[in-house]
């Protein structure tokens, strides 16, 4: 396959960024993603100039570390899969493609298409702390959990941080995100005896990290490669509307 | 970590919170929503013929007591609905930071990314529909219909109003407006108060396009039904 892939290049935060354009000659449609950036790189190396910063780490979809909007989709043009589960074969021969960086303000770039988002790390530790006995396994039916909400909470727990519901929303909004941290343990009796400060930690720092708020367009369940519905956002914000209503929540902080 | 008191403390607390926010957006999006459910149900009265319109009107306007606190309230609703809604749109703007080159609708309705200019036009036909039955700016004359009973004659009004095309279309464009602005805003709403749960949401979401429908047809039937001579001044 011969490809244009046109990048966005920016040396630090710091500096102005600018698209720049390669040709790639000998992708094939059987490469990721990131494999075709990887054969780029390598080319770029021999010729001496700097190769493409990129985020990657698994490279099998569960890390939730590749990050790149691709013409114009977040984790690029399949739905439910992460950047390096993205094929060449998604793509036809000759096509131009457009190569970004997740934007918004609460990821500060840090080079070319590599973001900062620990900012979503700070909110999971302003979650706190689940009240469980750790040391000897506790017996297994000693804590009932219902069937339908512990799938629930698993579906919220496939939720890889990769930060996609951010870049694709208008708002750079992460309720996705929250929601489903919020949910995973706030729907099972583990979590429930601080589930309310919970909530409020995790929305209070959503709201100072710089996220915007929630439009409700539904985009970041279309690129969320785990397929999180928006419902979850529902959930987190009936989490939220009772446990600020009793205005005094007393529990742990983390 | 503490174990002190960790909750909102205050109310106020709540509202500097994004999901704060929205709620008031949806509260007072709902109120708007419940109103002008009613307002068209009171319009389609107009079916019902003179009588009918014009005894309904009469028993709005008669208990002033009722009339005044309830407009007060709604103005201080749709104030709430549009200085967040405005403060939101203008925030959220900035949140993005540096925009997409290639910049795609993905999983979105065109609704759903353009609520502030729907929003925007509706409230200027809210302005000019004050104007032009409420307050008799436009149509001074408006106000002098009297029917038998020495009632104000709403039915004269609406007929002679809606007898020019021009303003049928100013109307109709004003309600598919809000139609549209519902189509979106009637889920956002669920949502943002927390009820668009699981099995709930899909239902949700084709309930707020059928409202939407619903709405406009209603709002929509009145002025097109004159236009077509379907009511007349008898």
């Amino acid at each position: 396959m011969k490809l244009t892939v046109r990048v966005w290049r920016q040396k630090n935060a710091r500096r102005e960024g600018r698209f720049a354009e390669y040709e790639v000659q000998d992708a094939s449609p059987d490469m990721s993603f990131l494999e075709m950036l990887d054969v780029l790189n390598e080319r770029l190396i021999r010729q001496g100039e700097e190769p493409i910063h990129f985020d990657s780490d698994c490279r099998e979809g569960i890390c939730g570390m590749c990050s790149c909007v691709i013409n114009g989709e977040a984790h690029g043009p399949e739905s439910q899969v992460t950047t390096c589960q993205t094929y060449m074969r998604s793509f036809k021969d000759g096509d131009v493609i457009t190569v970004e960086p997740f934007r918004a303000m609460a990821f500060p770039l840090i080079k070319d298409l590599v973001v900062d988002r620990s900012a979503l790390d700070r909110i999971i530790q302003a979650g706190g702390f689940i009240s469980v006995t750790t040391g000897s396994a506790p017996e297994a039916n000693s804590i009932p959990v219902s069937k339908y909400h512990s799938d629930l909470a698993m579906d919220a727990a496939a939720c890889i941080g990769c930060g996609a519901c951010v870049a694709a929303c208008k708002n750079a909004s992460a309720n996705l995100f929250v929601a489903a941290k919020v949910a995973h343990l706030n729907l099972l009796p583990q979590g429930g005896p601080e589930k309310d400060p919970r909530v409020l930690g995790m929305v209070e720092a959503m709201t100072s990290e710089g996220f915007g708020a929630c439009s409700v367009t539904g985009s970041c369940e279309a690129v969320c490669p785990k397929g999180i519905p928006t419902s979850f956002i529902s959930r987190m914000n009936h989490n939220f509307l009772t446990a600020a209503l009793k205005l005094r929540v007393h529990g742990p902080r983390g | 970590m503490n174990q002190t008191s960790v909750g909102m403390n205050s109310l106020w607390k709540v509202f500097t919170t994004t999901i704060g926010k929205k709620a008031v957006m949806a509260a007072t999006g709902g109120v708007l929503l419940l109103f002008v459910i009613a307002h068209m149900a009171g319009n389609l009265q107009m079916f019902l013929g003179w009588g009918d319109i014009n005894n309904y009107a009469d028993l709005l306007k008669s208990h002033r007591e009722f009339l005044w606190p309830f407009r007060v309230f709604l103005a201080t609703c749709l104030v709430l609905h549009v200085s967040t809604g405005s403060f939101l749109a203008i925030d959220n703007r900035r949140k993005r930071g540096h925009s997409y080159e290639v910049k795609k609708l993905v999983g979105a309705s065109f609704a759903s990314q353009t609520m502030w200019i729907s929003g925007l036009i509706i409230f200027c036909f809210i302005v000019y529909h004050l104007l032009h039955f409420t307050l008799g700016v436009t149509n001074p004359e408006y106000l002098t219909f009297r029917d038998a009973h020495d009632r104000p004659d709403v039915y004269r009004m609406i007929v002679t109003a809606f007898s020019t095309a021009g303003t049928v279309c100013l109307y109709a464009l004003g309600v598919a407006t809000l139609g549209f602005h519902l189509s979106h805003g009637v889920r956002a709403m669920v949502e943002s108060l927390g009820l668009r749960m699981e099995t709930w949401a899909s239902r949700i979401d084709k309930t707020s396009l059928v409202v939407a429908c619903l709405l406009f047809l209603g709002f929509a039937s009145v002025p097109l039904a004159v236009l077509m001579g379907l009511l007349q001044l008898k």
